[in-house]
């Protein structure tokens, strides 16, 4: 915290920057290319919920594509019946989030450990992916909305103007609004982490037997982390659904909860920059592939993985922070203020 | 009453896939709490090895229980050298690596078979119970699990191997003043958690779907059981994979296997909540 | 007239583990702003007794009241918001955060914005780190990290505080410095403190409660303790002979 609130003038002029570039990005680039930086731009909301409840709430979720897919069904069930996508972002959001209120209640109300918490989000992950998928046939709807099961929902309406339903976003609006979203997600967890409510979920991270001797209640609070990770990934969900004016349950899919779990290893743990950087490297890696045949993505995945794991377990994020540290060889004050941030190791544990 | 005996079997079957596809996870993760969330992928690897063997002609016995468990204990042991000891006590870590594990067997195994392969038929045959078709097959994995149970056991408190490894893993130090060497000890659990694991499937194979991707649907069912049953390994293993077994078979026979399969994790979550120490550590505690 | 109701009063306090009996049916009573000092050799009990206490460890048996509240097996936070802080034995501080962060979480959960700020600061001068306030805790000394740990306990402003050796690994001034805080937060607030170290006691104490195997051996002033025959035998003796 002090690591920003002490370099307001350096955060201003960062914002300034990807404002900037939110905004001209339409001028210089294909559609194409446009529609792939939409898709990245979703897929960071995603990250960046992984990267706000490991990093600052030391919550290791394997099943953040749950809210990330209720989210992107949420969108699409409400979107048909409301014919108008204003609600329905505010549902993808809501729904998600109170799912995740249950669940956080159950798991950390139930005092289960930090291991089994994997394995349950894990598992949760799992039924909804089964239960979805199960819902094919007619009888499955929701108000005008057939859930289509293993087929997914074909022509999802995409965003439109606040309500006003007629307008409906083109591509170069959408990706102003994926990409503000991130944007806005980006600072609101920045400025969530700033205040009472976030240093006090960072102090629950780093010693949770303390905190709780000061007179709050790790449950409390890690229930409030684990709730804004499932709505930030429910609004994920919504954006990633407008991209594709599609959803199936493969969003609730395995793979990609590793994925996320590999962009947030690889940016580096314990940042929020980090998460969306590991998103962007590792959705443009996995694109590049995805054009050749020669070797499947997993295989790419997983090796970045391992050696992320064995060899810069940091991230990238942290250790470029760390050598530019020393390159610009600050003084040693300031090297000892470096926060939580650069302390991935803690909330590992 | 035929209807009955034919649930049963089902149930049989059930729990002893569910037996089979947990041992091997109950001693990696159960004994030295390494949690390999390349599990399933062991299971697949196995599966591959009986398929791949079988279909070059060897005899479909031999590749399911003797090419299976030992191609994937050794893969477990190269794991274990290259990967897996650099990570103990780092629990997180080692979830993170052992998934990238898993997505990098899956990426290997499509790129050098691709997203098919051809599968084996169920050896055996079938029988029938009135109107009920059922096969020897099934018959056979529950004495296979039955035998397996047995033998874990045997290794366990009767050898001085399964002495050495259990107080290994209880304090590696004090059993390294001992003289014995807990690298090895580790390596050795692990290649056994290993093959029993490619045993399994190996033995599945026949069975289900033989496809590069296939474990994913086994990892978490084999976490959730070995977590139901506690840190017994045996007797934790056995009642959690009856118990889910169970559930899960007649979950299936009223709904659909799909809602079978959702009513099974949904009862393993209440489970964890209720006895986070397991079944074995509510009901078995202090034994194997 | 009712006699006023006690700040802390545990009755028939037991704790077992497994087999051990590790506190054992005790009755101890802390009147509002009394000073207490509590000694015993290890494993007498001291530690358990703080840690149910504090809501670490749920009482197999009895009942504890603070101010009439019963606590026993309320959880952590619960008690810590009645007004009951502990400095433990290791000290247990949020290593990876600044020491003004420290301080600062302890002083926001009673306080306004403001306040707290105030508070702080004037912590962070009481505890004499206010040129290290934005260092992080965990690079400080054993004897620095306590003193964090004091001063975050000082600012959660609780009526009753526990400390547990708050002397272990500090130098001679700063054990006189010790005493003096705690002879000063003695004017507003109950303590009670664990030590070993005879020659601190002295300095603080005046009525000296002695654990000896999970149960109260004695209770009296510093003085009648230091000269007792049983005391002499289960605790200083053995001290002396070490």
């Amino acid at each position: 915290m002090t690591r920003f609130a002490g370099r307001p003038l350096l955060n201003w002029a960062a914002l300034a920057a990807a404002v900037a570039a939110l905004i001209a990005v339409p001028e210089f680039v294909e559609i194409f290319t446009l529609m792939q930086f939409t898709l990245f731009a979703a897929m960071g909301v995603l990250a960046l919920s992984l990267g706000f409840i490991w990093g600052y709430g030391g919550i290791l979720s394997f099943g953040q594509t749950a809210f990330f897919g209720l989210g992107g069904y949420a969108y699409a069930v409400s979107v048909i019946n409301l014919g108008d996508s204003t609600g329905a972002i505010g549902i993808a959001i809501a729904l998600p989030a109170v799912f995740a209120a249950i669940l956080g209640y159950f798991v950390f109300y139930g005092r289960i450990s930090d291991v089994y918490l994997g394995v349950i989000t894990l598992t949760v992950t799992l039924i909804l992916f089964n239960v979805v998928n199960a819902t094919a046939g007619d009888e499955y709807r929701i108000g005008a909305a057939a859930l289509g099961g293993f087929n997914g929902m074909p022509s999802v309406p995409t965003f439109n103007m606040p309500g006003n339903p007629s307008m409906v976003l083109d591509p170069t609006q959408g990706w102003y609004a994926t990409g503000g979203a991130l944007i806005f997600v980006y600072v609101a967890l920045r400025l969530l982490l700033r205040s009472p409510f976030g240093r006090i979920a960072v102090a629950v991270r780093e010693n949770e037997v303390r905190a709780s001797l000061l007179g709050y209640d790790p449950r409390l609070i890690k229930l409030g982390v684990f709730v804004v990770g499932g709505a930030v990934a429910g609004l994920g969900g919504a954006l990633y659904v407008n991209w594709g004016a599609f959803v199936s349950p493969t969003i609730f899919a395995l793979s990609l909860s590793a994925e996320i779990i590999i962009w947030v290893t690889v940016g580096g743990l314990g940042t929020l920059i980090g998460p969306v950087v590991g998103c962007f490297m590792i959705q443009y890696l996995d694109s590049q592939i995805g054009t050749q045949q020669t070797f499947n993505s997993n295989l790419a995945l997983g090796a970045i993985l391992i050696v992320f794991v064995l060899l810069l377990p940091q991230g990238l994020i942290p250790t470029l922070r760390t050598l530019a540290g020393r390159a610009i060889a600050a003084p040693s004050r300031t090297a000892a203020k470096t926060t939580v941030a650069e302390r991935p190791a803690e909330a590992r544990q | 009453m035929d209807l009955a005996f034919i649930i049963a079997l089902d149930v049989l079957n059930g729990a002893a896939s569910l037996v089979l596809l947990c041992l091997g996870l109950a001693i990696i993760f159960g004994m030295m709490r390494v949690i390999n969330l390349a599990h399933g992928e062991f299971v697949m690897l196995g599966a591959y090895a009986t398929v791949i063997s079988a279909n070059a002609g060897l005899n479909i016995w031999i590749a399911m229980l003797v090419v299976a468990p030992l191609f994937v204990g050794v893969v477990g042991i190269v794991i274990e050298r290259c990967l897996i000891r650099f990570l103990y006590g780092r629990l997180v870590d080692t979830m993170l690596a052992t998934w990238g594990l898993s997505l990098l067997i899956v990426g290997l195994v499509t790129t050098l078979y691709g997203n098919t392969i051809k599968g084996v038929p169920t050896p055996l045959g079938g029988f029938s119970v009135g109107a009920y078709k059922s096969s020897y097959y099934t018959l056979f994995l529950a004495a296979v699990a039955l035998v397996m149970l047995a033998l874990v056991y045997v290794v366990m408190r009767r050898t001085r191997f399964g002495l050495v490894a259990r107080a290994t893993m209880q304090n590696p130090g004090m059993a390294a003043t001992l003289g014995v060497n807990p690298s090895r000890i580790y390596m050795m659990s692990f290649g056994i958690g290993a093959a029993i694991t490619g045993l399994a499937g190996g033995l599945l194979a026949p069975v289900s779907g033989v496809v590069p991707t296939m474990g994913a649907a086994y990892v978490a069912k084999a976490f959730i059981t070995v977590v139901g049953g506690g840190s017994a390994i045996l007797a934790g293993t056995a009642s959690a994979s009856g118990l889910f077994g169970l559930i899960n078979q007649l979950g299936s026979y009223f709904t659909t296997p799909v809602f079978g399969e959702v009513i099974l994790f949904i009862s393993a979550i209440i489970l964890i909540r209720i006895l986070p120490q397991g079944i074995s550590g509510r009901f078995f505690k202090g034994s194997l | 007239m009712t006699p006023p109701v006690p700040l802390l009063e545990a009755r028939n306090l037991t704790m077992r583990f497994g087999g051990v009996v590790a506190v054992n049916n005790i009755d101890f009573t802390l009147r509002e702003v009394e000073l207490r000092c509590l000694i015993g050799p290890n494993g007498a009990g001291k530690s358990t007794f703080f840690k149910m206490l504090t809501g670490q460890l749920t009482p197999s048996a009895g009942t504890i009241a603070f101010r009439g509240t019963p606590i026993a097996g309320a959880a952590s936070h619960e008690i810590a918001r009645l007004g009951i802080g502990i400095k433990t034995q290791v000290p247990n501080v949020f290593n990876g955060l600044p020491v003004r962060e420290n301080v600062w979480l302890a002083a926001r959960r009673r306080n306004t914005p403001v306040q707290a700020k105030r508070l702080v600061d004037e912590i962070l001068e009481k505890i004499a780190l206010t040129p290290r306030a934005d260092d992080l805790v965990g690079q400080l000394s054993h004897g620095q990290r306590q003193w964090v740990e004091i001063g975050t306990v000082l600012a959660g402003e609780p009526d009753l505080i526990l400390l547990d050796e708050p002397a272990a690994g500090m130098t001679d001034e700063e054990t006189v410095r010790t005493a003096e805080i705690i002879r000063e937060i003695n004017q507003t607030r109950a303590l009670i403190v664990v030590e070993h170290d005879m020659q601190f006691i002295k300095m603080i104490a005046k009525t000296v409660t002695v654990f000896h195997q999970g149960q109260i051996l004695m209770e009296d002033k510093i003085d009648a303790v230091m000269h007792d025959e049983r005391v002499r035998d289960v605790y200083l003796g053995k001290k002396v002979a070490a």
